[in-house]
Formats: C-alpha cells, structure tokens, sequence
C-alpha cells in the first residue's frame, strides 16, 4: 500500500495551529513513518500544491485573492480537507477586520491614517494580493469534510484528529476534547 | 396541592400542578439545554433552546414556559429537536461576534457549553459581522454587544433580585440591544447600584468587570441562587 500523500497549508491565520501541529512532538516521527508530508509550511519545501494529496489541513480564514486561489486548487486536488483551527471554521480574529465594513475602509485605515511618512495604498497587482471585501471562513468557499475547532487546537486534539484517518476511519468530532471554539 | 400526572420520554412523572415541563423535567434529572433560563428569576423562552415536542400540538413548545398538563406527552430530545437546537446555536453564533480565542468567557462561557452540548463543529449561516460597539462608562463594568445573546438575563436579575431595573430592550429585529437606563450611557445610570449582579448572570462575555482580560471572567452563578434562598429561608452563610 502506498503512504498516505499528506498536506497542511496557511491561509489568514497567525500560524498558531501550525505552533500547535508542531506541539505533537515525538508523535511526528511515527507520522513522518505513515504519511509522504507533500506540501506544508512547516514540513515541505515544495511551493506548488501537488495532485492527489489524500488529507489535508487548513489553517486560516480566506482574506485575499491569494487565499481564494490557494483553496480552491487544494480542493480539486484533496479527498479529506480538514477546517483546521478557529479561523479556518469561523474567520476569528481576522475577520475583526470585516466589522469596519469592506476592503477600502480597512485599507485606508491600516496605510493612510495609521500611516506615518508616506502613506499611500499597497498596490502591486502579482506580488502583493488583493484583499477580499470580507475574511470569511474556508466552508463558505469550498465544502469541508472534517471541523476541528480551537484557537488552536490541542496537540492531542490535532492527534486524535488525524490518527484514526491513517487506519481509514472518521475521527468522532464530539464532546469539550474535540469540540470547543476558542 | 393538585397533581398533574404526565409522560416525559416514556417515564411516566406525578407532578405539581403550575410547575413548567422544564422544572419537572429537572427534578426528574432529564436533561434539556437552556439558555436564558437562570435559576431564580422569571423564564421568557427567549434563547428557544429548550424547545420540545408535545403530543397533538404542531408547534415546539419553550419547556420553561410551558406549564405541565393531564395527560400531556412530551418528548424532549428527539432528531428533529437535535437539529433545531443546533440551529439556534449556529444562528447565535453567526448573528453577533463571538470570537472565543480572546473572549473574557473563554473556557467559562455558556453559549461555548451550548455549542459543545448540540454537537456545533461549525456554523452553516453566513457570519453577519454586526458594527455593535460597547460601552466602557461604567467605573468598574463594562458591556460588550458584540458578545450578547439576548438573553435578557441581566434585565431580569437587576429588575427581581436587585429591584433597580437599569436594563432593558432597545429596539425591534436585527437591531435590537441592550439598554441601560433610558438608552443613556450605562454610568450615567443613578439607579445602578454597582452590586454585579448583571456579570454574574451574563452567560458570555458580554457583561464583565473592567480589568478582566482573556478567559479571566469566572462569573459566580451560583452567587444569585444562593441569594434567592437566603431571602426566602433566611440562610445567610454560604
């Protein structure tokens, strides 16, 4: 049987869950032995998503065109695409920036009244992406297979999340262990 | 006192007449999920999470407001009831903004507990991101509307338990808030008494002492029982 093709990415989050990834310490090594690790910012250097990946995280809220692109290709490309994280499954933080009402408003708020020598708008159309009107989270893009919820989830939740996909069963997303926001 | 005999799930219960499905089904220790239920003060049925199924009635009935009946079946927790109760928690969620990760409720929250209880892995509604604002004038508390459910809880404990009545409901709809006093700033308020009791109530962290960072909101409910029986029992000692 060929190893389970694995993958993690990082939309509009803070990196936290991926913190928390990393917090599974020596469970890793045996993760290392069962998956191929094909594309992850903590774990892969590879920079174009591949075909075929069979389970992936997502940390992160979809905020700019970036984003957008990014998920939609991991879609096509995933069987088991997982909501990793608070911001993934609700936008969190990141979304704070929704309540100032669009893209414009936030933009001249962070570069032209917050801006100190020469305040002008970023604009540099395939290098820096453009913003979406709202940060909004990954299930209202694409369809999720697994919630897992947390700001970030435990080490043990991530563990228990992932550990029954490898034996080919649905993890039990239930109860204050697997379950809470925040 | 007269009785009303009644089915909860099958088990057959004697009760007191006047009693609400939600009292009787707690002494009976049947679980059904509230919200905006607080021991001590009077249930409004706002939150609709303890809706429940009674046999010949269409409609889910509130079981803290609905009164027992002779004969009456109810049904407390049935796929249909799940769903629903998810729902009201999803739309809660997704209706104001709550953002757990830096809440002052986090981990002490019982709008998290409910999310945990219907089984809510993530909302199905659009986020409305409402512009809500908060009000800071109080010298030691604070309201944050983004964080409010509605409950009305903080109404009816400072209006039954403290009698000042500084809370109210602003509004109609999509719009609707809490209001201190005449909808003037909350320390402009003469009739607050600083006494708490609104924190205490408060399931989120909506209502919290000035000073209170992440998950730092313990909120004593517990605190407002104890005060009930010692009115009516005269026991003072905690």
């Amino acid at each position: 049987m060929s190893k389970i093709r694995f993958a993690t990415i990082w939309l509009a989050g803070c990196s936290g869950c991926h913190m928390s990834f990393l917090d599974m310490d020596e469970w890793l090594i045996e993760l290392a032995d069962q998956v191929d690790v094909v594309y992850s910012p903590v774990g892969s250097d590879l920079k174009d998503y591949p075909e075929n990946v069979d389970v992936c995280l997502v940390e992160g809220g979809v905020a700019n065109e970036d984003n957008l692109e990014l998920i939609q290709q991991v879609r096509d490309r995933t069987k088991t695409l997982i909501s990793f994280g608070d911001c993934a499954v609700t936008a969190n933080i990141p979304a704070m920036r929704n309540m100032l009402g669009g893209r414009d408003p936030v933009l001249k708020r962070g570069y032209i009244e917050l801006g100190d020598n020469s305040p002008q708008l970023p604009h540099e159309p395939g290098i820096v992406p453009e913003l979406l009107d709202q940060v909004i989270p990954v299930h209202q893009v694409v369809p999720i297979d697994i919630f897992m919820p947390g700001c970030p989830p435990s080490a043990d939740r991530i563990k228990a999340t992932i550990e029954p996909l490898l034996n080919g069963k649905e993890p039990a997303m239930e109860g204050r262990e697997m379950l809470k926001f925040g | 006192m007269s009785v009303k005999t009644l089915k909860i799930n099958g088990q057959d219960i004697a009760a007191e007449a006047g009693k609400s499905i939600l009292q009787v089904a707690k002494e009976e220790g049947i679980p059904i999920p509230t919200l905006c239920h607080l021991e001590g003060v009077t249930d409004v049925g706002a939150c609709r999470l303890c809706l429940v199924e009674i046999k010949g009635i269409n409609k889910l009935l509130p079981a803290c407001v609905t009164e027992i009946g002779e004969g009456m079946e109810v049904e407390t927790n049935t796929p249909r009831l799940q769903e629903y109760r998810r729902m009201t928690v999803e739309l809660l969620f997704a209706e104001g903004n709550h953002m757990c990760s830096f809440c002052v409720a986090n981990n002490n929250c019982e709008l998290q507990d409910a999310a945990i209880e219907v089984g809510m892995d993530h909302t199905r509604f659009d986020y409305r991101f409402p512009d809500r604002g908060m009000d800071l004038s109080h010298p030691e508390f604070a309201i944050d509307h983004n964080r409010c459910i509605l409950c009305t809880r903080c109404v009816r404990v400072c209006d039954e338990i403290e009698g000042a009545h500084v809370w109210d409901v602003g509004q109609r709809g999509e719009q609707c808030y809490i209001i201190s006093g005449l909808d003037q700033p909350w320390g402009e308020v003469d009739a607050c008494t600083s006494c708490g009791k609104c924190v205490d109530a408060c399931p989120t962290g909506a209502i919290f002492r000035q000073g209170t960072t992440t998950a730092e909101k313990l909120g004593d409910r517990a605190k407002l029982s104890f005060l009930i029986n010692a009115r009516e029992k005269q026991e003072w000692t905690r």
